[in-house]
């Protein structure tokens, strides 16, 4: 059992999964449970000024399904918090007094104002929690009142909010972005001019998920109408993961801490966003989708893997892929490969040929009998069969030795690396020296 | 156990009304929207797909179960009828096992096939409860054709000639249409009068007129019909039943199974069918399976299958085996029957083994028996027919016979296999045939 100790900005937790700032974090009775489910922190749901905000009475929640209704993504249009501030906080201190080991981290999301920031921060600090994560995410409805997202889409007020928090509170500051921006870089960096001890990505995403067509009205659907909600869950995973990229690869962004966040709903996904560069992940739609038992196979799938890396502590994972996270123009145009595939696991269903054939390069062939094989001569090594064979490792990528023949090129398989940079069809490659 | 259940001889009532409810309730339920989404979730929508091949009425299953997983049963029935307008009945008797499931790459990986048969029937179920009739006739042609036959070829074929424009007559010698769909399967595979319905259900496309009660070389001709009508179409099965050709065959007792099976079919009262104690069931194929079971489930308390070749050359599909060893009924192959003993009726039956070749042993056995059932096969009967190849109607192409004008299909005809799926086929695609040579 690998040691899975988290130290994140200073605040410790048992493992780096905590949950994130949503519905499962609302309250005392729900934080106990997942404390005790195994969870190595929470952020506490965002907290708000009194009179306290309230929610729609209709559904709040969209989806979408992939097979046999195996939920991907979902959309919210929830608020923050609809409790009143003192018993939040009052709940916030109960909790953290009994599970000390525990990350508790509390959201939070005033107006645009230092006042109700340095109050709220005051109240907080007296919880005894062990941070703030500061919402300048959700993209529906408090957006509407001038809080989350449109603070998080301008950089200069992610600074001087950022600024103000740093200023009146002890208690290191996360800074939680939305993902509803062009560069994720320049409001990270807003964050880390402000003095944020740690960034926190993505927030939702814009989104209707699907539209009612007899109604012809957005789901959820209110009264008949919709409103655009926070879109989350697995789908949203590879805009997340690249995001998470992007922060740790900028040279200007170097060593700010990152709190990954964007459908982790396995160990495995955790893995590849501390690899990409997060400290941590937060979770929030696999605990809304399955429960907070989930983070045992969390503990216990990274624990195996650390151990089968030999990696003794998290943060050895942390970052370890970002020196490879590359720009199109340097990958390498002489690593060539070609897709093969096995015939003892090929269940003979044809998708590759279709996809192929269908697709543009008609690089796989069919036989009378179903025997389907790749066309060397043709074959751009695309990976789109892999990506459609049902089966797993029965279409593999093989890489082409070094003086072997592409033969669809008809030239040897080069040693030196080679990029467009210097590519002759590159109108702006520089010449050979 | 009572009484009624050991009687010795042919008795009815020997199960109350419940047992015989339950055994005679639908084999393969419908499935329900939940599990119908699941079934078709499972679906790979393959290329070219190994199903499809498999299908002798090549019905485009990936589609249709697309149509099913996207809310569009309707559409998804529409997409099976297109290619078998009897696609509910088949939905409910094709071996699929042999056919299409076994086919499907979902067997291959994981030994488990995408249920199609049992999405084939959720579509088709949802479309006739909703009384749609999803086709409309062309043009009227003025043409006329003479279908004999109102079995599943026979109603194919008139389907598709009546789409065309043609007006259509069925003949059929018996009181229903149907044909083996209402006198042929066993009951718990056509539940709630559904071949009768089915008929009503095609004939909505109209332009056809069915007159039963009317038999080939009794009641009509083949040169009448020739005179009178502008083709003909000979979907007339196999009326006859092959004999046992051992002493003592025509004891009390002994029956052929398909008579079994028809009167099973069409009896308003189950517990008024009368079965024997002790039934042996002479045969191999479906027919065999079909009449042991449900002498099984109407209360006979031994039942066996008794086969003259191996296992692996039985006719029923392992499915249909399993399916006889599940309800009790004993199979026992390499056996042929050589006396049939009894004192007027029939007490035990005598075999003898055979080899693999069909080669007498000298060994003999004999099994205790007041009713024997004979399943070996059935004939087709009638003079005044087309040239024969073997003992079938010879056909060419769509199944064109030697008399010009006369196109024939389904188990009477040459070729294929015996099957209502393959009947279905072969009466579609001489309707085609019919139709270009009509219009040509």
């Amino acid at each position: 059992m690998a040691d899975l100790t988290s130290n994140f900005i200073g605040i410790k937790s048992p493992n780096p999964f905590w949950l994130a700032s949503a519905p499962p974090t609302d309250k005392e009775y729900n934080v106990r449970r997942a404390f005790e489910a195994g969870w190595g922190g929470v952020v506490w749901k965002t907290l708000g000024l009194d009179p306290h905000i309230v929610n729609v009475n209709g559904p709040r929640y969209g989806a979408i399904w992939g097979a046999d209704r195996r939920l991907l993504g979902l959309n919210n249009i929830e608020l923050i918090t609809d409790r009143p501030l003192e018993v939040n906080l009052q709940e916030i201190k109960s909790v953290k007094r009994d599970y000390p080991d525990r990350a508790v981290i509390v959201s939070l999301m005033v107006p645009c104002e230092e006042d109700p920031w340095e109050f709220i921060l005051k109240k907080v600090e007296d919880t005894g929690a062990d941070g703030v994560e500061l919402n300048f995410g959700c993209p529906h409805g408090m957006s509407e009142r001038g809080m989350g997202s449109a603070v998080g889409q301008v950089p200069e007020y992610i600074e001087m909010v950022t600024r103000w928090a740093k200023a009146h509170t002890r208690m290191p500051v996360i800074v939680k972005l939305t993902p509803n921006i062009t560069d994720i870089r320049k409001p990270a960096q807003a964050a880390k001019d402000g003095g944020a001890d740690a960034v926190s990505l993505i927030n939702t995403i814009n989104s209707i998920t699907s539209v009612n067509l007899d109604l012809f009205a957005p789901e959820p659907t209110i009264d008949g109408k919709g409103a655009h909600g926070g879109y989350c869950g697995p789908a949203v995973k590879p805009i997340a993961l690249n995001m998470v990229a992007e922060i740790a690869r900028s040279a200007d962004l170097q060593g700010l801490p990152i709190s990954g966040i964007g459908g982790v709903t396995t160990w495995r996904d955790a893995a590849e966003f501390m690899a990409l560069g997060a400290g941590n992940v937060q979770v929030c739609t696999a605990a809304m989708t399955y429960g907070f038992k989930i983070v045992q196979e969390m503990i216990s799938g990274l624990s195996q893997y650390m151990d089968e890396k030999g990696f003794t502590s998290v943060d050895e994972i942390v970052g370890r892929a970002v020196p490879n996270c590359s720009d199109w123009q340097h990958l390498n145009l002489n690593y060539i490969a070609k897709a093969k595939i096995n015939e003892d696991l090929c269940i003979k269903c044809g998708r590759c040929y279709a996809a192929c054939e269908d697709t543009s390069h008609q690089a796989i062939a069919m036989s009378d009998d179903r025997v389907f094989s790749v066309k060397d001569d043709e074959c751009v090594a695309c990976n789109l069969c892999v990506n459609v064979c049902p089966v797993e490792n029965c279409i593999t990528m093989e890489q082409l030795p070094v003086g072997a023949i592409d033969e669809r090129t008809g030239k040897v398989v080069e040693a030196d690396y080679a990029n467009w940079t210097t590519h002759p069809n590159n109108p702006a490659a520089k010449a050979a020296e | 156990m009572d009484a009624k259940a050991l009687a010795e001889g042919i008795q009815a009532g020997r199960l109350d009304d419940d047992a015989l409810k339950a055994g005679f309730s639908d084999l393969h339920p419908n499935l329900d929207g939940h599990e119908a989404l699941v079934a078709a979730d499972r679906c790979y929508f393959c290329h070219d797909a190994p199903c499809i091949t498999a299908c002798p009425t090549d019905i485009d299953i990936p589609l249709f179960i697309r149509q099913i997983a996207t809310g569009t049963p309707e559409a998804a029935a529409k997409t099976i009828l297109d290619q078998n307008i009897l696609g509910g009945m088949c939905a409910r008797v094709c071996p699929t096992e042999t056919l299409c499931e076994e086919a499907c790459v979902r067997e291959a990986a994981e030994g488990k096939p995408v249920q199609i048969g049992r999405l084939q029937r959720y579509a088709t179920d949802t479309l006739m409860a909703a009384g749609v009739h999803p086709f409309d006739r062309a043009e009227a042609t003025g043409k006329t054709v003479a279908v004999v036959g109102a079995g599943p070829a026979g109603l194919a074929c008139a389907h598709r000639l009546a789409m065309k424009g043609h007006d259509v007559v069925i003949y059929d010698a018996r009181p229903k249409a149907g044909g083996l769909n209402e006198f042929g399967i066993a009951a718990y595979k056509s539940t709630d009068e559904f071949a009768a319905r089915e008929v009503d259900w095609l004939l909505q496309i109209g332009g056809i007129t069915v007159e039963t009660g009317k038999a080939m070389g009794r009641d009509i001709s083949l040169s009448d019909l020739r005179d009178r009508f502008d083709a003909v179409f000979l979907g007339i099965g196999l009326g006859g039943v092959n004999a046992l050709g051992a002493p003592g065959e025509d004891k009390d007792g002994v029956l052929d199974a398909v008579d079994f099976i028809a009167d099973l079919r069409q009896a308003s009262d189950l517990a008024a069918l009368p079965v024997g104690r002790d039934v042996v069931v002479i045969g191999g194929g479906m027919t065999a399976v079909d009449a042991a079971v449900q002498s099984k489930l109407l209360g006979a308390l031994n039942v066996s299958i008794v086969y003259r070749r191996g296992q692996d050359r039985m006719n029923a599909s392992v499915f249909e085996q399993e399916l006889a060893a599940s309800k009790g009924v004993r199979i026992i192959t390499n056996a042929s029957p050589v006396a049939v003993h009894g004192n007027g009726a029939v007490r035990e039956i005598e075999f003898e083994y055979t080899d693999d070749q069909l080669q007498p042993t000298g060994q003999t056995f004999r099994l205790a028996a007041d009713q024997v059932m004979k399943a070996i096969g059935q004939t087709l009967e009638g003079d005044d027919l087309p040239a024969l190849e073997g003992r079938k109607i010879a056909v060419t192409g769509a199944g064109r016979t030697s008399v010009d004008g006369v196109w024939a299909g389904g188990d009477c005809a040459s070729g294929g296999d015996d099957l209502t799926v393959t009947a279905v086929a072969e009466g579609r695609d001489a309707a085609e045939d019919i139709h270009s040579s009509l219009m040509g």
